[in-house]
């Protein structure tokens, strides 16, 4: 069967601009034509729509399941069930525990027990309510605490209830301080609320095989799951990706991907599957709430002498990231600080609650939410700036984490507090204010009267890539040919554009190493090597050296034919303006000439540096590849009588290594900001009794163009000597110390304790 | 049942129609323009953002039936030829752009609200576009492109 109509666009661009500078994304203009083909455009003449049918209790066992009546509905063309699964009904990204399709028991509300397809999505809709399932509804499991150490409670998964747990201990940990401080914080659970719906279309192929074209992050851990699940060998389930519409972790996970293909091999049609918002709520993971329990110590002149901390992460039904998040929360659990002593133990757990799993600062959110909560309290308790007790602890080049790896990178952490400390505030509020800029806004609840004004600090560190060991990497295809007498790069890798530009950073690498400007971005695809997930900010670095490694072999390629040419080979030979130049700066060839019909092509793959697992026991080991650094300064205005806050300004200062295309990075920048400001004053799924309470983004609030307060960004460039170009992943950072930043300032503000984010009104007014 | 609608200037029919279809649903799979965005179905995000009779609506909100004899401008709409509309030059230009969902809506609006008015203060943007999400962006470069927009827009 043919690929489908309005399929992933080839992306060609005449924009020039190499590393370092901004060129415009290469999709831009489709993108503001409408013409972009994202996942849920996708269509294909005589293709069926897939529906799911979905657990309505967070844990329950099926009795019966009965779906004749369903499939003698007109228009319906096939019911599946979990025995319809060919292949093995069980996936996963860490652990393989999660099924295509329940079995006998659910987990979780939400959990898909049925699929279908129809020829019109409306048809689809009124049939699942034709399948008939008997549930004998169970008690659930929602408290990830209890679920830690209860032996007791029923167990979710052959295992029991521990997902994974994670010891660290540096120094001595039974250390003593002048000065103590403690806390007990928690984080509501936060959703990636990417906009573009879960959709795909999955098409039968002759071979028995199928091809789905789908918006994902990772498109070969997809392949590996879903061919699996299929029964069939990866060669016969080929992904490629079409547009997609913000990811920011929730897009890891498989939704669609084998119950589509599932109703396309039944059905020998293509099959559409396109989640609505309310199905989008239950058909991905979130983001790990946690509580955590933190103990300082520091002497007198504010030096920190130990950490102490517990953390719980409720990882809900299976495990998804789980163990990542307690690896990622234990070895950054004490910040972007020295601390001698530590000891820090993490949970990561099985319970009734929505399945938790990957989401933009993997792992550290919880912990730097923590943390900096800590850090003030530090500071009011030594009567010392919160900036400048931050300064005084900053780790810095050469210091030992907790985990014991020394860091021989740049590590401007104190630099950063200073330099986000400088920028100038907003001016203070005098006489009478236009009411839409205070809380409340143009509701009209104030002018000014019962508003005070606090500032607040927020700083992290985040690991880049992926960790603990894992050898990941990513692979590029460049072929270099001549098209209307000119030389063209064409860029192929599996790498997903989630939105934010890695098409345009691949476009200015190839142009920067092969001295050229007309590079076009193949769509990515399984049909080349893996190129990893897009996420733990490691698509730059990853995928980024994986071209630069591919345009060098073809450079020496070209080379090697221009030496065969000249008969000798040319000293120093570089690439510019599509000529080969010598070490002299002699053109001794023109590359649209020396290739003439001969087409250049080299497949590359770059593997970062290797890690390694922590001790089981003392949570020790060299586990990261490189870190982010960022720092935010909040400035929030409170209305203390109705709770409310405005965010009046947000800056960031943040270390990148080397700005690859510097406008992209700012605009990541300001971007993650938003999803920090998010969750700490609006952001959260509420979940009772296992059950999600405000599927909607009429109750699951986003940050507003009236919510976002201006920013000021200042950006770094440190580069590190480990990573190509000496790039510093940018993506995730500013989304970890944008929240305790905010919520930092709302402290200060209001002189109260809040332990909890997102901060809501009644925590203000005490109601 | 059938509708009729022009879309883009053209007038247009959509022959066997539920009942329950929205417009939205009539321009993405009926009538292949795709470029209004299907992001939450539930009038909440502004992606669907379309004009209906020159008014800005959410056209996941609008009953199919509704749409009889209307005239509707999608974002597919907004370019003449090859010649983009000046908030679609400085969505790309100004990097407001990222996944781009959010985009088809987002333009619409902030065509109209130039159209309304024609110099808008930060303010006045911010009102404006308030009832469009980008979960990408942080909004600050869309205000950039609006601003640069309007100032193209006051050159032509
Ligand atoms: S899709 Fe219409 S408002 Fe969200
Ligand atoms: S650019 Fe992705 S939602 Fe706005």
């Amino acid at each position: 069967m043919s690929a489908p109509a309005r399929s992933p666009q080839e992306l060609q661009d005449t924009i020039a601009g190499g590393i370092g500078e901004s060129p415009l994304r290469p999709d831009g203009t489709l993108k503001v034509r409408g013409e972009f083909a994202y996942s849920s455009d996708l269509w294909h003449e005589d293709m069926l729509w897939g529906a799911t049918l979905r657990s309505p209790h967070p844990h329950a066992r099926i009795v019966r399941l009965d779906v004749s009546r369903a499939l003698a509905q007109p228009g319906v063309h096939a019911v599946l069930t979990h025995e319809d699964v060919p292949g093995e009904n069980v996936y996963g990204l860490k652990y393989q525990d999660t099924p295509a399709l329940a079995g006998d028991l659910v987990r979780y509300q939400g959990e898909p027990v049925a699929i279908l397809a129809a020829d019109h999505p409306e048809i689809a809709r009124q049939a699942l309510k034709e399948i008939v399932v008997e549930y004998d509804v169970l008690e659930p499991i929602t408290d990830p605490e209890r679920a830690a150490h209860d032996d007791t409670l029923p167990k979710l998964h052959p295992g029991g209830n521990l997902v994974r747990h994670q010891r660290i201990v540096k120094g001595d940990p039974a250390a003593t301080a002048d000065v103590v401080v403690s806390g007990v914080y928690e984080i509501g659970m936060q959703d990636q609320a990417f906009l573009g719906p879960e959709s795909g279309l999955a098409v039968p192929a002759e071979d028995g095989g199928v091809d789905l074209y789908l918006a994902t992050q990772w498109l070969h851990v997809d392949q590996r799951q879903t061919a699996k699940a299929l029964g069939l060998p990866l060669e016969k389930v080929r992904l490629t990706l079409s547009g997609v519409g913000g990811a920011f972790g929730g897009r890891e996970d498989l939704s669609m991907q084998i119950h589509s293909c599932m109703l396309a091999l039944r059905t020998g049609r293509p099959v559409k599957m396109s989640y609505n918002r309310l199905e989008s709520f239950f058909g991905h993971v979130h983001r790990h709430p946690a509580k955590m329990y933190y103990e300082h110590g520091a002497t007198k002149d504010g030096e920190l002498v130990y950490v102490r901390a517990k953390m719980y992460f409720d990882g809900g039904a299976y495990a998804s990231k789980t163990p990542v998040v307690v690896g990622n929360g234990t070895t950054l659990s004490v910040g972007p600080y020295n601390v001698p002593n530590a000891h820090i133990e993490g949970w990561g757990v099985y319970t009734n609650n929505p399945t938790c799993g990957a989401m933009r600062g993997l792992g550290a959110v919880q912990p730097t939410y923590a943390y900096e909560s800590q850090m003030d309290k530090l500071a009011a308790a030594l009567g010392l700036d919160p900036a400048e007790l931050r300064i005084r602890n900053a780790m810095s080049e050469g210091s030992t984490v907790v985990t014991g790896q020394v860091v021989d990178f740049p590590a401007p952490v104190a630099e950063l507090v200073q330099r986000v400390r400088d920028l100038p505030l907003p001016p203070e509020p005098t006489g009478e204010r236009d009411i839409r800029d205070l809380p409340g806004g143009a509701s009209n609840t104030t002018h000014g009267e019962g508003v005070v004004r606090g500032i607040g600090y927020g700083v992290t560190i985040k690991n880049i890539s992926y960790a603990e060991g894992l050898d990941d990497y990513s692979t590029a295809r460049v072929r270099l040919e001549v098209i209307g007498g000119e030389p063209v790069a064409l860029v192929h890798t599996a790498a997903a554009e989630v939105g934010q530009g890695l098409v345009t950073l691949q476009q200015q690498i190839a142009r920067t190493e092969l001295g050229l400007t007309r590079v076009s971005v193949h769509p990515a695809d399984t049909s080349v090597g893996d190129a990893g997930s897009s996420s733990a900010s490691r698509q730059t670095y990853v995928t980024g050296g994986a071209v630069r490694n591919a345009c060098r072999a073809v450079a020496d390629a070209v080379y090697a034919l221009a030496a065969l040419r000249l008969g000798r080979a040319v000293e120093g030979a570089t690439l510019a303006g599509g000529k080969i130049v010598a070490a002299d700066g002699e053109v001794v060839a023109d590359l649209a000439e020396l290739l003439g019909e001969t087409a250049v092509e080299e497949t590359r793959e770059f593997h970062h540096r290797k890690t390694y697992p922590l001790d089981p026991e003392t949570g020790q080991g060299d586990a990261h590849v490189q870190y982010g650094f960022s720092a935010h300064r909040a400035v929030v205005d409170v209305d203390l009588d109705l709770g409310l806050v405005k965010v009046v300004q947000l800056d960031c200062a943040q270390d990148v290594g080397k700005a690859m295309n510097p406008d992209a990075v700012v605009a990541q920048i300001q971007g993650g900001s938003a999803q920090g400001l998010g969750l700490a004053v609006m952001e959260e799924i509420l979940v009772k009794d296992g059950k999600v309470r405000n599927p909607s983004f009429t109750d699951y609030l986003i940050p507003t163009i009236l919510d976002m307060p201006p920013m000021r960004v200042d950006v770094l460039e440190r580069p590190d000597p480990h990573a190509p170009y000496g790039v510093r992943g940018v993506g995730e950072p500013p989304t970890i110390s944008a929240t305790p930043a905010i919520a930092n300032a709302i402290r200060a503000a209001t002189g109260l304790e809040l332990p909890r984010v997102p901060i809501r009104p009644e925590h203000i007014t005490g109601t | 049942m059938r509708v009729n609608v022009t879309v883009n200037g053209e007038p247009r029919r959509a022959d066997n129609v539920w009942e329950g279809e929205s417009l939205l649903y009539v321009l993405r799979e009926r009538l292949g323009l795709p470029g209004s965005k299907n992001a939450c179905e539930q009038g909440e995000c502004g992606s669907c953002t379309v004009y209906v009779d020159g008014v800005p609506a959410g056209a996941c909100l609008v009953a199919a039936g509704q749409a009889e004899g209307r005239d509707v401008v999608t974002v597919e709409g907004l370019a003449e030829g090859d010649a983009l509309d000046p908030v679609q030059e400085s969505f790309v230009e100004q990097g407001a752009v990222q996944c781009g969902f959010c985009t088809p809506g987002l333009l619409v609006a902030a065509h109209d609200l130039i159209e309304r008015v024609p110099e808008p203060s930060d303010v006045e943007i911010r009102e404006a576009l308030a009832g469009n999400l980008c979960r990408c962006t942080g909004y600050e470069k869309i205000l950039d492109a609006v601003r640069d927009a309007a100032a193209k827009k006051a050159l032509r």
